[in-house]
C-alpha cells in the first residue's frame, strides 16, 4: 500500500456537471529563460512537448507543459516520475539559471466534465468561457472564488484544474456548489 | 376608489387567480399583477407612513422608481425589509407586511408629528434640536428617534437567510442595459455586425413602456414589434436575452454588474434565488429609458396621487384603476395619454389641468374631442390632506394659490416632464448636459466615460439619450447599436432608418412648483422626497442658511438620500435649490450618481461564501487526525492549527500544561507543516538573501542552519525563521506560518522592481512537504526506532547531525529532510516528508512514540515553551513598530555587511534612541499571570492626564514546568533595570508587580537541545 494519499481521497459529486478529485499528480515548477536552446531541449526531454504559448498547455507523450508566467511553466509528468524528472532537469540545465522545484504533494487536482462544466467553472472563476474563447489547450491560471487555482480543458471536454492542497475542500465544496442540480445558468449548456 | 377594470391588463391572466396577504389581510390578484398592482385591484390605497411625519403614503409609480410602497416581504428566515411592491411580482402565498407605523398602517400615533411638530422637524432638525444637553443625545433623544423613525425592521439576527446565491462571470462585446423597444433596437443594429450581444432587462417582459404609450414600429404596433424583434433575436447564436437582470452598476475598464433575480416570483422552487452577473464588455449601450418628475404641489403625497405614465401602466398592464374620478395636471403632453386611456377604461377624467397657457398639441385636442374638460394655465393648488384623495383644489398656475375651485375627484395624476436615466451613464463619469427645451439632464454625449484606452466604452440609446417621441428614440437607438458594436471593434455598419408613427407633441413648459408663487402653507405641504419626508420648504431653508452646494444640501436635508435614491425627487430638488439661490440649474449641477441603480441583494454580492464556504480554511494533510483527537482549533490566518488536544475530563488549560510538561520530560510532536518554506535560487540568490535578512547567509555553509532576521525597508521587523543552505546556488528559507505568501510576495517584489538583473528565482513549497517537530529527551529514540523498524535510515546521532544542521534521507522508510532546530530548547528535530505521505508519518511516529510517553501538542505550548527559552514570536513581540534592536538581537544584524533591508532605517534617530522600550523577562512578585498587553506606568501624567507608561507585556503565559507565570514586555530602559519591580494596572482593578529579569526562564546554559 502506497503511504502517499491524495487530499480528498478521489471524491466525487454529480450535479450539473460532474466534479471529481482525480488524485495525485506529477507537477513541476520549472523556472527559466523561454528563449533559451537548452531550456527547450530539457522542456521536450521531460514532457515530449515544446515549451507552450502564452496561456497555453502543450501535451507530450511523457507529459505535458503548462504556461504560467513569462519564466514560469508547470510540468505534468507522473507521480512517481517527478523526483527523477526534477534531477533530469537540474543536470540538463546545470549551466543555465534556471530552478526546478517538485511541487506535486502542494496540490490537488479536480476534472469538472459534463454539459454544464463551462457553466460552473464561469460561476467561480473571472474568465471567458465562450466555447472559442476557451477551447483544449487553452490553460488560465487564474483564482475560483478566494483561492488561486490553474485550469485547462482537454480534448474529452474535461476541464482540469489545480490548486494548492491546504485548500481542496474548499475547492471541492466550492465546485460542488456551483454544480448545484438546480443553477443551471443556461448559457453554454 | 381603486379598482380592477373589466377589460385591458396586458400582462394579466385573469384565468389564474393567486392569492396573498397584505398586513395578515387575505387579498386576490393574478398571474402577472405585481403586488402594486394587486393592492390597487383590492383599494388598498394606504401602503405604508413616511419616514419622519409618518404621513400616510399610497402608490406614486409602477416600477423600480416608486418611494413609498416600501414593505416585509415573507418570514423567518426569508423576510426581507423594504421591498419595493412595484417590483415584486406576485405569487401565492406571498405575504407582505407595510412598514413604518405604530400601532397600525390605518391608525398610526406617529401622523402626529406631521400635525404638530412638523414646523421643529425641519431640514437639519437634528443638528438643531439634539445638540443640547449633550447627554440627552445618548440616553433620550437617540432611543425615541430610533424608535419613531426608519424604515422596515431588520430580520431576526438568530436567524440565517435560507437561499442561496451565486455569481456568474460573463464576457461580451456589446452589452445592452434595458430591454425596452430601444434596447431591442440597440441590440439589433449591434448584433447585425457579428458583435456578441447580451441584453439585460430588469422586468418579466420585454418592451418597457413603448405598448403603453402607444404608436407604431415599421408598421406594427409595439406589442407585435416586440414580439417579433425578440424572435429575430432570440434566434441569433450571438444574442443572448436575460429579463429579470438588472444592469446595477458601470465601474472602470468596461466592468458591469447585472443583477438576475432567480426566484423572487416563485420562493422556495429550489436553486439560486439571485444572481450576480459580474460582466467584462466592450461597449455598454444604456437604453434606461426616462422616468417621469412628480409636480410639486400641496398634498402632492396623499395616496391616489400618482404619476400620469404610471397610472396609465396600471390600466394597460394590469388593468387597475386607481380612481374613479381622476384629475390630471401637467406642463406637457405626455400625460393627455393617460387622460384617453382613462377614458377609454371607462374611468371619468374630471379636468386636464395644463399649466400651459397656450396648452398642448395633438393629444390635447384629441382630448377635448373626447369630450374631456381641459384648462389651460391651470394647478393644483392643493389637494386635502387624508389617507386618499378626496377633494382637489384648483387656482391658476401663475399665482399664489389663491381664488381656488374646489372639485371632487379620488385620484390625481401628474405629469412634470421627463428625466432620462442617467444614472448608468454616470456611475463611471459620464457627464451631463441640460436641455432647455425638455428641462431635464441628458447625456453629453462628447463627455462620455471612458476606458484604459481613453475612449468612450458607454453609448446611450432611447430616451436614456434625451429624446422622448418614438421616432427619435428609435433612430438614437439603431445608431447607438451600430456605434457600440463598432466601437467593439466590428466592422460600421450603415445604420437603417426605423419607420414609426407617433403624435407632434407641444413644447413642454419647466414647472417647478404648483402654483408657481406658493405660499409658505402650502409650500410646508409641498413633498420632494417622499420617503425621507423632504419637502420645498426644507430646502429653500437649507438655501437660506447658507447651503449653495447640491452635495452638502443634499446631506443637510437629506433629499435624495433614502432607498430610491432621489430617483423622482432629485431634479425637482436641485431647481427648487437653484431658484432659492438665484442660479441657473446646470450650475446648481446634480449629487453624484452612485451604483447600484437600484438596491441588490447583500445575499448577491457575497455569492456562494457562506456556510463551509465562506471562507477558504487551510488545512494540512494531518488536519483530519488533530480533528478526530481533540484538537481544539485556533485560526493562524486562514490555516486551522491545534491550540491544543483536549482529552476528556480535561479543560483547555489543563491540556495544555500537559502538553508543556510532557514535551520537557518525554516527547512531544507538533504539525509544523504550516511553517512557509521558500525556496530560492540562483546565481545571485546569497547576495538577495544577505539583502534580506539582517544577517549574513551567503557565507552559510551547505548543510548547516541558520537563524534569520528580516526588516522592511523601515527597519521595523517584519519576519524571522530558520534558512538552510540547501547547495552551491540554494537555500531554504522558513517563514512564520502568516508570513509564507506575505514574505514570498515581498521577496518577488524586490525582485521584480528593483533588482530585476539579478539572477534568482523563488518558488513557495510550503504545501509541498508536510512538517512534524519531534520534541523532547526522546526525540532521538523515537526517529531511531523507526529507522531500526525500516532497516535502517540516516544518521541522527549527535556526531552525524548537529545542531543547526540539516540532512537528507529516510527516516522511517520515509524520504525526509531532517534539521537539527529547536524552537522549545529541548533536543528537536523538525522532519519534513512529501506532504500526501505527511499523515502515514504522522501515524509511524505515533506508534512508535508510545514507550516514549509521546504527545501531540499545539500551538499553545509552542508558544509556552519558546517563552520559556525567552525566544521571540513574529507578532506577539512584534507589532509593526518594533525593530530588531529593541528585541535584543543585536547579534542577528551583520556589521559586515554593506547594506541590507532596514539597516539605514535603523540608524535614524528615533531608531537609534536610547529611550526606546526594549526586550526584558517579567515575573510577578507574586507568581500571577500578567495580564496580556497590560501597561507599565511609571511616575507623573502626560498632557491628557494619563499616567504616563513605561512598558508593556508582550508575551504572558502560566508556565507548567515552573508552576508560575512568566511574562516578556518591552520596557524603557528595562535591560538595565534588571531586579527593579514595575507596576501593571489590570483592567480587573488589580496591580500586578512584576520584576524586570533576563527573558530565558528555562535552561539558560542552553544544554537541553545541544545533546
Amino acid at each position: 500500500m502506497s503511504k502517499a494519499v491524495s487530499a480528498m481521497n478521489g471524491a466525487s459529486f454529480a450535479g450539473l456537471a460532474k466534479v471529481t478529485e482525480t488524485g495525485l499528480g506529477g507537477m513541476i515548477t520549472l523556472r527559466g529563460d523561454f528563449a533559451s536552446a537548452k531550456f527547450q531541449t530539457a522542456v521536450k526531454a521531460a514532457t515530449g512537448t515544446q515549451v507552450p504559448a502564452t496561456r497555453k498547455i502543450a501535451f507530450g507523450d511523457r507529459g505535458a507543459a503548462a504556461w504560467m508566467s513569462p519564466d514560469e511553466l508547470l510540468l505534468l509528468v507522473d507521480y512517481d516520475s517527478a523526483d527523477a524528472v526534477v534531477a533530469k532537469l537540474s543536470e540538463d540545465l546545470a549551466t543555465e539559471h534556471h530552478m526546478a522545484v517538485n511541487v506535486s504533494d502542494a496540490r490537488a487536482c479536480f476534472a469538472v466534465s459534463g454539459d454544464a462544466a463551462r457553466e460552473v467553472i464561469a460561476k467561480v472563476a473571472p474568465v471567458d468561457l465562450e466555447a472559442g474563447q476557451f477551447e483544449a489547450g487553452d490553460f488560465r491560471r487564474t483564482r475560483f472564488a478566494q483561492v488561486a487555482g490553474a485550469f485547462w480543458l482537454d480534448e474529452t471536454g474535461s476541464f482540469h484544474i489545480v490548486c494548492f492542497r491546504s485548500v481542496a475542500v474548499y475547492m471541492y465544496d466550492l465546485l460542488c456548489t456551483a454544480a448545484h442540480p438546480q443553477s443551471k445558468v443556461g448559457i453554454y449548456a | 376608489m381603486s379598482t380592477r377594470l373589466a377589460k385591458q391588463g396586458r400582462l394579466i391572466d385573469r384565468s389564474k387567480q393567486i392569492e396573498f396577504s397584505f398586513n395578515g389581510k387575505k387579498l386576490k390578484g393574478f398571474a402577472g399583477d405585481t403586488l402594486a398592482s394587486a393592492l390597487l385591484a383590492n383599494d388598498q390605497m394606504l401602503v405604508g407612513r413616511s419616514f419622519k411625519y409618518h404621513r400616510p403614503r399610497g402608490l406614486v409609480a409602477s416600477g423600480s422608481e416608486e418611494p413609498n410602497a416600501l414593505v416585509g416581504l415573507g418570514s423567518g428566515d426569508r423576510f426581507e425589509p423594504n421591498q419595493r411592491a412595484t417590483t415584486t411580482e406576485l405569487f401565492s402565498g406571498l405575504a407582505a407586511q407595510s412598514q413604518n407605523h405604530w400601532p397600525s398602517l390605518e391608525y398610526d400615533v406617529g401622523e402626529l408629528n406631521s400635525k404638530f411638530f412638523s414646523r421643529f422637524l425641519t431640514a437639519g432638525f437634528y443638528y438643531k434640536m439634539f445638540i443640547h444637553p449633550r447627554p440627552f443625545w445618548k440616553h433620550v433623544y437617540e432611543p425615541f428617534i430610533r424608535q419613531s423613525a426608519g424604515l422596515g425592521k431588520a430580520p431576526d439576527k438568530e436567524l440565517k437567510d435560507a437561499d442561496t446565491y451565486e455569481h456568474f462571470y460573463y464576457f461580451c462585446d456589446v452589452l445592452v442595459i434595458g430591454g425596452g423597444v430601444a434596447g431591442l433596437q440597440a441590440a439589433k443594429s449591434a448584433a447585425a455586425s457579428g458583435a456578441k450581444v447580451l441584453v439585460l432587462e430588469e422586468k418579466s417582459h420585454w418592451g418597457g413602456r413603448t405598448p403603453v404609450d402607444g404608436g407604431t414600429i415599421e408598421g406594427l404596433d409595439a406589442d407585435a414589434w416586440i414580439a417579433k424583434t425578440v424572435a429575430e433575436l432570440e434566434a441569433m447564436d450571438n444574442v443572448t436575452l436575460r429579463t429579470r437582470t438588472m444592469g446595477a452598476g458601470v465601474y472602470d475598464h468596461g466592468y458591469i454588474l447585472g443583477y438576475e433575480r432567480l426566484t423572487d416570483h416563485a420562493p422556495g422552487q429550489g436553486g439560486p434565488r439571485h444572481r450576480l452577473w459580474r460582466i467584462r464588455a466592450t461597449q455598454t449601450v444604456t437604453a434606461t429609458g426616462a422616468i417621469e418628475r412628480p409636480l410639486s404641489f400641496a398634498g402632492n403625497d396623499v395616496p391616489g396621487v400618482m404619476l400620469a405614465a404610471s397610472m396609465r401602466d396600471y390600466v394597460v398592464n394590469w388593468g387597475v384603476t386607481p380612481g374613479q374620478k381622476v384629475v390630471v395636471a401637467t406642463n406637457n403632453d405626455d400625460a393627455y395619454r393617460t387622460a384617453i386611456t382613462l377614458h377609454e377604461a371607462g374611468v371619468e377624467v374630471v379636468r386636464v389641468l395644463d399649466t400651459r397657457e397656450s396648452g398642448g398639441g395633438d393629444l390635447a385636442d384629441k382630448v377635448r374631442a373626447l369630450g374631456i374638460r381641459v384648462e389651460c394655465g391651470r394647478a393644483i393648488a392643493k389637494v386635502k390632506d387624508g389617507k386618499r384623495v378626496t377633494k382637489v383644489a384648483i387656482c391658476a398656475q401663475n399665482g399664489e394659490g389663491g381664488a381656488r375651485e374646489e372639485i371632487e375627484a379620488d385620484a390625481v395624476a401628474m405629469s412634470g416632464g421627463w428625466s432620462p436615466v442617467v444614472h448608468l451613464w454616470s456611475h463611471c463619469g459620464g457627464k451631463l448636459t441640460w436641455d432647455d427645451a425638455q428641462a431635464h439632464f441628458r447625456p453629453d454625449p462628447e463627455r462620455a466615460p471612458t476606458g484604459h484606452d481613453g475612449k468612450p466604452f458607454v453609448v446611450t440609446a432611447g430616451c436614456a439619450s434625451g429624446p422622448l417621441t418614438l421616432s427619435a428614440v428609435m433612430a438614437d437607438a439603431a445608431a447607438a447599436g451600430a456605434k457600440a458594436a463598432e466601437a467593439a471593434g466590428r466592422p460600421a455598419q450603415s445604420v437603417a432608418e426605423v419607420a414609426t408613427s407617433d403624435l407632434t407633441e407641444a413644447p413642454m413648459e419647466a414647472v417647478w412648483m404648483m402654483p408657481a408663487k406658493a405660499d409658505i402653507k402650502l409650500r410646508m405641504k409641498t413633498w420632494l422626497d417622499y420617503q425621507n419626508d423632504v419637502k420645498v420648504s426644507d430646502v429653500q431653508l437649507a438655501a437660506r442658511e447658507g447651503y449653495e452646494s447640491v452635495e452638502h444640501t443634499k446631506r443637510y436635508t437629506t433629499l435624495g438620500m433614502a432607498t430610491d435614491q432621489g430617483k423622482l425627487s432629485n431634479i425637482n430638488g436641485l431647481a427648487i435649490l437653484a431658484d432659492s439661490l438665484g442660479a441657473e440649474i446646470p450650475k446648481v449641477g446634480t449629487t453624484t450618481f452612485r451604483p447600484p441603480y437600484h438596491p441588490i441583494s447583500m445575499g448577491a454580492i457575497g455569492g456562494e461564501a457562506r456556510g463551509d464556504i465562506f471562507q477558504p480554511l487551510r488545512k494540512t494533510p494531518m488536519y483530519d487526525w488533530h480533528d478526530s483527537h481533540g484538537a481544539h482549533w485556533e485560526p493562524v490566518g486562514h490555516w486551522r492549527r491545534p491550540y491544543a488536544y483536549v482529552r476528556s475530563g480535561e479543560t483547555v488549560h489543563d491540556a495544555v500544561n500537559r502538553e508543556v510538561k510532557n514535551t520537557r520530560d518525554n516527547l512531544g510532536l507538533l504539525d509544523a507543516s504550516t511553517l512557509g518554506k521558500l525556496i530560492v535560487k540562483g546565481p545571485d540568490a546569497g547576495k538577495f538573501l544577505d539583502m534580506l535578512y539582517t544577517n549574513m547567509m551567503s557565507t552559510l555553509k551547505p548543510g548547516k542552519c541558520r537563524y534569520g532576521l528580516m526588516c522592511s525597508e523601515n527597519g521595523f521587523l517584519v519576519d524571522d525563521g530558520v534558512v538552510a543552505r540547501i547547495n552551491e546556488d540554494t537555500w531554504l528559507c522558513h517563514t512564520t506560518t502568516g508570513g509564507a505568501d506575505r514574505i514570498h510576495a515581498h521577496m518577488e517584489e524586490w525582485l521584480q522592481t528593483e533588482w530585476w538583473d539579478w539572477k534568482v528565482y523563488v518558488t513557495n513549497a510550503t504545501e509541498q512537504l508536510a512538517q512534524v517537530a519531534v520534541v523532547g529527551p526522546n526525540a532521538r529514540k523515537v526517529l531511531e526506532k523507526l529507522n531500526a523498524q525500516a532497516g535502517g535510515g540516516m544518521d541522527l546521532s549527535k556526531e552525524a547531525l548537529a545542531f543547526m544542521e540539516w540532512k537528507d534521507g529516510e527516516i522511517g522508510g520515509f524520504k525526509a529532510r531532517a534539521y537539527r532546530i529547536s524552537f522549545s530548547g529541548e533536543l528537536s528535530y523538525e522532519i519534513a516528508v512529501a506532504a500526501s505521505e505527511g499523515q502515514a508519518f504522522w501515524n509511524a511516529l505515533m506508534e512508535a512514540g508510545k514507550e516514549f510517553g509521546v504527545m501531540p501538542y499545539g500551538t499553545e505550548c509552542l508558544h509556552i515553551l519558546r517563552a520559556e527559552k525567552g525566544f521571540i514570536m513574529i507578532g506577539d513581540e512584534t507589532d509593526g513598530t518594533v525593530i530588531p534592536q529593541d528585541l535584543g538581537l543585536h547579534w542577528a544584524l551583520s556589521k559586515k555587511k554593506e547594506d541590507y533591508l532596514g539597516k539605514r532605517a535603523q540608524t535614524r534617530s528615533h531608531m537609534a534612541d536610547p529611550d526606546r522600550w526594549q526586550l526584558v523577562g517579567l515575573e510577578t512578585v507574586d507568581g500571577s499571570v500578567l495580564p496580556d498587553g497590560a501597561y507599565a506606568v511609571g511616575n507623573g501624567t502626560n498632557a491628557n492626564g494619563q499616567k504616563n507608561t513605561i512598558g508593556r507585556v508582550t508575551s504572558t503565559y502560566y508556565s507548567a514546568n515552573l508552576d508560575r507565570g512568566i511574562a516578556m514586555g518591552l520596557v524603557k530602559h528595562g535591560p538595565k533595570r534588571m531586579g527593579e519591580v514595575i507596576d501593571f494596572p489590570g483592567l480587573d482593578g488589580k496591580i500586578y508587580q512584576a520584576k524586570i529579569v533576563d527573558p530565558i526562564f528555562y535552561d539558560k546554559e542552553g544544554e537541553k537541545q545541544n545533546v
